[in-house]
């Protein structure tokens, strides 16, 4: 059998640091598209919360914390990213694994809210998209899913076979917003 | 032109894809004429019209959006799955 060597979407790609700002790739480890069947939100939120510690997301929000979130990915789903999902889980909900799909990258910096505000028609200034905060949105054209993780740190993702244009057109944007000093 | 999405909030019309009027779907067992006029017969108002639009940059759903033809104006926006158009088992 061949050896295959694993690649993430975005090696070669990044880490870059502009302007005071840095753009590394996020190893997020499983991740897992869980959409409830219908009317079974409730019983999977608990489901969720006993085997992973953290809610169903409502819309626009993530729940959990660094290494192991669910972030809300749409109409009637969310992404479980990090642990692999409890079996407990499947009597509630569809599971998809998304592992390998999605290029995640992080996006750190004093200025990240400007580079993000030349790429994403969406206001994701700190006093209305706040820590928790997630949106499936545009950026450049791309379908994206921006979450705060930080006061100045976003969650970046797009499939995966876009990786090396989100790359270019954030350092793109980076460099923009480091040559306005 | 923007289009307020029941989940996501207010975003600009660059996130949606527009598909055509939206009609209720005739029933299962509906004679010809109700399926002739559900696939081919459309008004074509200088006015508010009903119409499916799907937020394919966002959350995925498809949208019932009641728009003014004239002026663009929305005048209504929701869930598709939530509107009565028919389709339900």
């Amino acid at each position: 059998m061949a050896e295959l060597i694993a690649k993430s979407p975005c090696e070669g790609l990044v880490p870059a640091t502009i302007g005071g700002m840095s753009l590394t790739e996020e190893h997020p480890g499983a991740m897992c598209a869980v959409a409830p069947f219908k009317g079974q939100q409730k019983a999977l939120s608990k489901a969720l919360e006993a085997a992973h510690g953290m809610a169903f997301p409502a819309p626009n929000r993530a729940t959990g914390k660094a290494g192991s979130r669910a972030v809300w990915f749409g109409r009637d789903m969310a992404l479980l990213m990090g642990p692999a999902p409890d079996a407990t889980l499947a009597e509630h909900a569809a599971l998809t694994d998304q592992s390998d799909a999605w290029a995640v990258v992080k996006l750190d910096g004093k200025d990240a809210e400007d580079v993000l505000a030349r790429l994403v028609p969406v206001d994701l200034r700190n006093q209305v998209f706040k820590r928790g905060h997630t949106v499936r949105v545009e950026l450049k054209h791309m379908m994206a899913s921006v979450t705060r993780t930080g006061p100045q740190a976003f969650q970046i993702m797009v499939f995966r076979s876009m990786a090396k244009t989100l790359v270019h057109d954030l350092k793109t944007a980076m460099e923009a917003v480091a040559a306005r000093g | 032109m923007r289009i307020t999405c029941p989940l996501c909030g207010e975003r600009d019309r660059r996130e949606f894809y527009y598909k055509g009027a939206a009609l209720v779907r005739p029933a299962e067992g509906a004679d010809l004429d109700a399926w002739h006029e559900y696939v081919n017969l459309r008004e074509n108002p200088a006015g508010p019209l009903d119409e499916l639009w799907y937020h394919e940059m966002g959350c995925n759903s498809w949208l019932k959006v009641t728009r003014d033809t004239a002026t663009h104006e929305i005048l209504d926006v929701q869930l598709a799955s939530e509107a009565g158009l028919g389709g339900e088992t």
